[in-house]
C-alpha cells in the first residue's frame, strides 16, 4: 500500500481547513482563557495579564477544591451507574437479532434528537412532587393497597409523595439519563467485534454466564469500557445544566461555580484559572490512562 | 386513574423562560443580527437613518403589537433579539457593541454600564415623552436627571406564598432565611447579590450599607438556615409555586401577579423590613449604528397609549404616569404590582458596587458548599 507520506501536497489540501479551524476556533480562544488565568481585573471590563498565580493559589482553597471533589464523586458515580445499566444493555443489542439491531441502535441515540434542556424539563415533570412518578406510585398505592391485608399487614396509610426533585440524587438521575448513550455505544462498538465462539467456549468447556462475562467478555471488551468511561466521566465531571436545574440547595458542581465567576461575579481570571484546573486533572486522568494502556501492552 | 396534568402556563415571566433557553437565546441573537444587515438596506428613515433598528430586550417584554406599530408610524423596523439576564448583556456588550441600538439594563447594570463607558447620554430634546413619566422616577440614585436611561418598567423582590399552606401572611424576610417555620417548602433566588442584600435588609441594614462583616454574618445565618431551603431557583420561582412544589418563595412581584391570574390561592407580600426595588430601563449603547432611530423608538415607547398596550401584555409595574392612568383598576390598585406606598418607602435600589460582588459571590459558594 502507498503511504500518504507520498502524496503531501493531497494531504496538505486536505489537512489545512480542519487544522486552520481547530487553530483558530478552539486553540487560540482557549490560549487566550488560559493567558486571562494569569491576570488580575483592572475595572470593569478590563484584564491586566500580569503573570500572578494568585487566582491558582485561590483556586485551590479547600472551598474550591471540596466542590471540585464533589465534582468527581457525582461524575464518578455517573460513571460507574451508566457502565452497570450500560453494559447489560450493549450485551442485548449485540446478541439481538440483525432485524431488530439497528432499531434498539436507534432507541439508544434517539434522545440526542432532542435538546438536552427539553429533556431535563421533561426529567423535571416526571420527578416533581405532583409529577408523573408520584402520580403513578400514589395510584398503585391507593389501588392495591389492600393486597397488604391479605398477607396479613394491616393496609397502609395515604400516600406520602416522594421528594424525587431538587437533591444530589435528582442530579446523579438526571445525570445517567443524559450520558447513558455515550456509554453503551463505544460499549456496542467493541462488543460487537468480539469473536463470539470464545463465548460458546468458555461456555462449553463449564464456566458459569457469570464468570464468562467477567473473565472472557470484560477483558475483550476493555478498550471500549475504558473509553465508554472517560467519554461519560469528563463531560459529567463539567456538567452545568443539570445540577442548576434539577439540584437542591447544596448540588452545585465546578461548573455552576465557574459560571457565576464569568457572568454574575463579572471574575474571568478566576474564572479562567478554576477552568483549567478541571482541564488540567483532566489530562493528567487521561494521560495516566494512556500510560497503563502502554504498560499494558509493553506486558504482552 | 386521575388525569397527569402537568401545570403549564401562559405568561413566562422576562427572568425566566430565556434563562433556561440560554443556548436558544444566543441563536435567536445572532440569527437577528445576520438578519438584520441586509434588511431595508435602501430605505430611509424620516430620522435620516437607513429605516431600521435593533432592539435588545428580555424575553415577553413587550406588547403583541408594538414593533409593528412603530413600523407603521415611523417606516422604521424593528429587529428584536433577546437575552436572559444582565450578565449575558454586559458580557455581550463589553467586547464592543455588535450592533445594538438599544437595550433595556437594569438600574445597578445602567451604573455598571455608565462606569465602564458602554452606554451614551440621551438627547433629552428628542425624547418629549419624557414628560409622561412619574417624576419620582426622574432623579434616582443611579442615573440624577436620566441622563443615560429611561425607566421602562420597575419591579421589587418579596414573597410570593400558598395561601392554604401558611399562617396568616409570611410578612417577614424571616420565614425565608431565619425559621425553620416552613421547612422543606422554601425556594430562594439563584442570584447571590440578592440574597446577601436581602439577608442584611432583614438584619436591620441598608442594602447599600454592606461591608465584608456583615456579609460574613448573613452568610453564617444562611448555613443556618440552608437545611430548611429547598432549592435555589433560576427565577422560575413562580412555576414551583404554581406547581406545589414549595409553599413560599422569593420572587418578583409582577411574577406572581402573572400566576396570580390563574391560582387565587397565591398571594404576594412585601416584607415589613423592606426589600430591594429594581427598575428596567430603555439606554443606547455606544456605537449603535441607528442613535436617531433609537431615541425615536425610545420616545414612542414612553407615549401613553403605546405605554398602556405594553403594561396589558407584561404586567409589570409601569413608571409612566399618563399610559398608568389609562389602564384598568384591577392593574392600577391591584396591590402586588402597586404595592402601597408606605411599604415601598421602605424599599431601596441597590446600587452596584465592583469591590463586594465578588464577596456576594463567593459567601454565596460557601453557602452552598456548606
Amino acid at each position: 500500500m502507498e503511504s500518504w507520506k507520498n502524496h503531501k501536497a493531497l494531504f496538505a489540501a486536505i489537512a489545512t481547513a480542519p487544522l486552520t479551524w481547530l487553530i483558530l476556533f478552539f486553540l487560540l480562544p482557549l490560549g487566550i482563557v488560559w493567558l486571562y488565568s494569569f491576570g488580575t481585573n483592572q475595572g470593569l471590563t478590563q484584564i491586566d495579564i500580569s503573570g500572578t498565580f494568585a487566582n491558582y493559589a485561590r483556586a485551590l482553597e479547600p472551598l474550591y477544591l471540596g466542590i471540585l471533589w464533589k465534582s468527581v464523586l457525582v461524575a464518578g458515580a455517573t460513571t460507574i451507574i451508566c457502565l452497570v445499566v450500560g453494559f447489560p444493555v450493549a450485551l442485548a443489542i449485540v446478541f439481538a437479532s440483525d432485524k431488530w439491531k439497528p432499531w434498539l441502535l436507534l432507541g439508544i441515540m434517539l434522545p440526542f434528537w432532542t435538546n438536552l434542556l427539553i429533556r431535563t424539563y421533561a426529567l423535571m415533570a416526571v420527578l416533581r412532587t405532583e409529577g408523573y412518578a408520584n402520580q403513578t406510585i400514589g395510584w398503585l398505592h391507593d389501588k392495591f393497597g389492600w393486597l397488604m391485608t391479605l398477607v396479613g399487614l394491616p393496609p397502609p396509610g395515604a400516600y406520602e409523595p416522594m421528594h424525587l426533585l431538587y437533591n444530589n440524587f435528582a442530579v446523579i438521575f438526571g445525570l445517567v439519563y443524559v450520558h447513558l448513550p455515550f456509554m453503551v455505544l463505544p460499549l456496542y462498538a467493541a462488543l460487537d467485534k468480539l469473536d463470539k465462539s470464545l463465548i460458546e467456549a468458555s461456555l462449553d468447556l463449564g464456566a458459569g454466564h457469570l464468570r464468562t462475562l467477567l473473565m472472557i467478555v470484560a477483558p475483550l471488551a476493555a478498550p471500549g469500557i475504558i473509553s465508554g468511561i472517560i467519554i461519560t466521566f469528563v463531560p459529567a465531571l463539567g456538567a452545568y445544566l443539570t445540577p442548576d436545574l434539577l439540584g437542591g440547595p447544596d448540588s452545585q458542581m465546578i461548573a455552576n461555580v465557574i459560571e457565576r465567576q464569568f457572568k454574575r461575579a463579572n471574575d474571568w481570571p478566576f474564572g479562567a484559572a478554576l477552568s483549567f484546573i478541571l482541564m488540567y486533572a483532566t489530562f493528567i486522568a487521561i494521560a495516566f490512562q494512556a500510560m497503563k494502556a502502554r504498560q499494558a501492552e509493553a506486558r504482552q | 386513574m386521575n388525569g397527569f396534568e402537568f401545570p403549564t402556563r401562559k405568561g413566562m415571566g422576562r427572568r425566566s423562560l430565556l434563562q433556561a433557553l440560554g443556548v436558544a437565546a444566543v441563536g435567536i441573537s445572532f440569527g437577528g443580527l445576520a438578519a438584520c444587515s441586509k434588511s431595508d438596506g435602501g430605505k430611509m428613515a424620516a430620522t435620516g437613518e437607513e429605516a431600521s433598528l435593533n432592539f435588545y430586550n428580555w424575553d415577553t417584554y413587550i406588547g403583541e403589537t408594538t414593533l409593528d406599530d412603530f413600523k407603521d408610524a415611523s417606516g422604521i423596523s424593528v429587529n428584536m433579539s433577546l437575552f436572559a439576564t444582565n450578565d449575558e448583556l454586559f458580557a455581550k456588550l463589553r467586547a464592543g457593541n455588535p450592533g445594538f441600538d438599544v437595550i433595556v439594563p437594569s438600574n445597578d447594570f445602567v451604573e455598571r454600564m455608565i462606569e465602564s463607558d458602554l452606554i451614551v447620554p440621551l438627547d433629552h430634546s428628542l425624547i418629549p415623552n419624557m414628560k409622561n413619566i412619574d417624576p419620582t422616577f426622574i432623579d434616582v440614585a443611579y442615573d440624577p436627571g436620566r441622563k443615560f436611561s429611561m425607566p421602562y418598567t420597575w419591579l421589587t423582590l418579596g414573597i410570593g406564598y400558598r395561601k392554604s399552606k401558611v399562617k396568616g401572611v409570611p410578612d417577614s424576610w424571616k420565614y425565608l432565611f431565619d425559621s425553620a417555620e416552613y421547612t422543606g417548602r422554601i425556594a430562594l433566588l439563584s442570584e447571590a447579590g440578592d440574597v446577601i442584600r436581602l439577608g442584611a435588609k432583614y438584619l436591620g441594614h441598608s442594602v447599600n450599607g454592606l461591608t465584608p462583616e456583615i456579609i460574613k454574618q448573613v452568610e453564617a445565618m444562611m448555613i443556618r438556615q440552608k437545611p430548611n431551603i429547598k432549592t435555589f431557583h433560576e427565577d422560575n420561582g413562580q412555576d414551583l409555586l404554581l406547581s406545589g412544589e414549595v409553599d413560599v418563595v422569593m420572587e418578583y412581584n409582577g411574577d406572581i401577579a402573572q400566576i396570580m391570574v390563574e391560582d387565587d390561592d397565591i398571594d404576594f407580600v412585601l416584607p415589613k423590613e423592606g426589600s430591594q426595588l429594581n427598575s428596567d430601563t430603555l439606554c443606547i449603547p455606544k456605537g449603535a449604528p441607528h442613535p436617531k432611530n433609537a431615541h425615536s423608538f425610545i420616545n414612542y415607547l414612553l407615549d401613553a397609549e403605546v405605554g398602556k398596550k405594553i403594561a396589558e401584555t407584561i404586567l409589570f409595574p409601569t413608571p409612566n404616569a399618563a399610559a398608568k392612568a389609562l389602564m384598568p383598576d384591577s392593574y392600577k390598585s391591584n396591590p402586588v404590582i402597586f404595592p402601597p406606598a408606605d411599604q415601598l418607602a421602605k424599599c431601596e435600589y441597590a446600587s452596584y458596587n465592583e469591590k463586594l460582588q465578588p464577596l456576594y459571590e463567593e459567601a454565596f459558594t460557601r453557602i452552598r458548599a456548606a
